[in-house]
């Protein structure tokens, strides 16, 4: 067990780090390279938070893209609609930025509650054919939302934020999911992926543990799907997709259900690798991208189901911790 | 009346080609508890194989400016010929797949099934392009005859006389036959059916076969009504045939026949009176409503979990 203490000494090295990179990906790099750096920090806060579902809970959700399209649309409409100019001053502001992220968290987590509540009462492959079922409608009816651009995409969401954000909050996310995950809402979560039954038999709110567990993880992906529209500065229904959260659950199995640390290594991981293949789709003249990711999600289930780190995190690994990795 | 009546000739039209593909849902779930999210793509294989016969034998002409031909003869060989390899290829994704799993967490086996599922899907894109290719005209739509104002065409006859034929080999096979009372025996439990010397594995196997012919009919159908093959074609019509299984109750053959009408007709007539873009939310609308206020289905029976 760690200390309180002794955590907050390492979220302070990891601000340290985060600032550090942040200066190197906005200082340092050329343009290709930063907006790489921060495609991997959206993808590493969209992996981190579907794996508290995912992951610690161990409810299998397949929607996650929806909650993330939420979450850019409401910074997009907020940021250009007609409350633009509490947000905008001349491009947007800092302040702004903030608020719009909030309001995406929080548009994006009431609508993970409103599906998390009926739909968690489902188990397994049910609950992955509803949220897959919430995410395609999300998606539909933002092609059907003429006032958000329909079919033609939601064009000139203000450009901002930047790697300290990114990373800023991708921070602020794993800590909030570490502190999480030592405490006792975290063992009940834990409780609840082991056995349901015995779970609830022994006090857990099932119900409340799940639906919050959803809720926390989509507004992660709200924010994400923010910072998303404001670093692209078009956003398009189509971006949010079935394949979107397919994705996203490849990063979280690929990484180890249920280690946080494993989903942002894998998230690192499936993000550079499409762009390292770059030469090898110009030999071949086929996009063989995605045969990969399916064909490693399919040899991975076969040959390695715990993924690359299992349940366990970074610091538990043999060269961290006399005591040898855990679970 | 002419109209409504036209609409629900077309959606009985549609709900059929609905029930073969969810009845394959339906037989794996019933023996696997696995929603084989691959399913949809072995309909999408089948067409494919379905376009490679025509063009070996040289019917409908694939390539060049097509030649009905509507010889009986010709749909029936390229319908089995389908079927023939979708059943390989279903009984091998289940030999490669999903076999190596058995008795571990239902989560991995499904993990799994996306994994196939995008497999197919990317693997048939990258061998054979993503462009869609034309559907060969096997079965001439022409008029067949009115019903109260509305044209009934040869299509629809063909499609509801193959869906119909199909169920009832099916129905027959499942409750009159050796293989069909092993295949229920276990569904019912593995480790029984396998103490009284059911062959396990090769009953998967068949249940697989069969579910995926099935679904190759119904890619052949489907393909002489919307004669456009593309690699993702079976991504949508798989979703709408496992939501019709959901509805009619996963694991009874006759509650998917039944949600996929529903569904058929729910999806034409919604197209039809207005909201046609929202078609493709629909069935998950109708699925999140079934499963919050009768998650066994129409026709199914609900199991208590018991610790």
């Amino acid at each position: 067990m760690r200390g309180p203490a002794q955590s907050n000494s390492s979220a302070l090295g990891a601000l340290a780090a985060c600032s550090a990179l942040a200066w190197c990906i906005n200082a340092a790099l050329p343009p290709y390279f930063s907006s790489l750096f921060l495609l991997i920090g959206i993808n590493a806060l969209l992996a981190v938070s579907l794996n508290l579902v995912n992951g610690v809970a161990g409810q299998f959700s397949l929607g996650h893209a929806g909650f993330m399209a939420l979450g850019a649309y409401t910074a997009a409409w907020l940021s250009t609609g007609p409350l633009a100019a509490l947000f905008t001053g001349p491009g947007i502001s800092q302040l702004g930025l903030a608020c719009t992220a909030a309001a995406a968290a929080l548009v994006a987590g009431l609508a993970g509650w409103l599906v998390g509540l009926p739909s968690l009462r489902l188990r397994g492959d049910y609950l992955a054919i509803v949220t897959l079922g919430f995410g395609e409608i999300i998606r539909v009816g933002l092609l059907n939302s003429d006032f958000l651009g329909g079919a033609r995409g939601f064009i000139g969401v203000p450009p901002a934020g930047g790697a300290a954000w990114v990373f800023g909050l991708l921070a602020l996310a794993c800590l909030a999911c570490y502190r999480v995950m030592e405490s006792s809402t975290g063992r009940a979560l834990l409780s609840v992926r082991e056995d349901e039954i015995a779970a609830e038999a022994l006090g857990v709110d099932t119900t409340r543990a799940k639906v919050g567990a959803f809720v926390a993880s989509a507004a992660g992906a709200g924010v994400a799907g923010a910072l998303f529209a404001h670093l692209e500065s078009f956003i398009h229904p189509s971006s949010f997709n079935f394949m979107k959260s397919v994705e996203i659950v490849v990063m979280v199995v690929l990484g180890g259900m249920g280690s946080m640390s494993g989903a942002l290594l894998a998230a690192v991981l499936l993000t550079a690798l499409p762009e390292a293949l770059r030469p090898l789709k110009e030999l071949t003249g086929v996009d063989l991208r995605m045969v990969l990711y399916s064909l490693s999600l399919v040899l991975l289930m076969l040959y390695r189901p715990r993924g690359l780190m299992g349940r366990s995190e970074a610091w538990q690994l043999r060269p961290f911790r006399r005591r040898g990795g855990g679970g | 009346m002419a109209t409504l009546l036209q609409h629900l000739v077309n959606g009985v039209s549609l709900g059929s080609i609905y029930a073969l593909i969810a009845l394959g849902y339906t037989l794996v779930y019933g023996i696997l508890r696995l929603i084989n999210f691959a399913h949809g793509d072995l309909f999408m294989l089948a067409a494919y194989a379905a376009i490679g016969t025509c063009a070996a034998l040289g019917l409908g002409d694939a390539t060049a400016a097509s030649v009905p031909v509507s010889s009986w003869g010709a749909f029936a060989v390229v319908l089995l010929a389908s079927m023939a390899a979708a059943a390989l290829a279903g009984a091998l994704v289940e030999r490669l797949a999903y076999r190596p799993l058995r008795g571990q967490p239902r989560l991995n086996l499904l993990i799994t099934a996306v994994g196939v599922s995008l497999l197919l899907e990317n693997g048939t894109q990258a061998l054979l392009g993503a462009n869609p290719r034309r559907f060969p005209e096997l079965v001439v739509d022409a008029p067949a005859f009115s019903l109260g104002g509305a044209s009934v065409s040869t299509l629809d006859c063909t499609v509801l006389a193959t869906a119909l034929a199909l169920m009832a080999g099916l129905d027959f096979w499942v409750h009159r036959t050796r293989q069909g009372r092993a295949m229920r025996a276990v569904s019912h439990s593995h480790e029984t059916a396998a103490l009284l010397g059911i062959p396990v594995d090769r009953v998967i196997a068949v249940t697989f076969a069969v579910g995926s012919a099935l679904a190759a009919a119904a890619a052949v159908l489907y393909g002489a009504r919307y004669p456009k093959v593309d690699p993702l074609m079976g991504v949508m019509p798989g979703l709408k045939a496992f939501v019709a299984a959901v509805l009619g109750g996963i694991g009874s053959l006759r509650g998917a026949v039944l949600g996929a009408m529903i569904l058929g007709l729910a999806e034409t007539l919604m197209a039809a009176y207005g909201a046609s873009t929202w078609r493709d939310a629909l069935a998950f609308g109708l699925l999140i409503v079934i499963l919050l206020f009768k998650p066994a289905g129409l026709l199914g029976t609900y199991q208590r979990e018991k610790v």
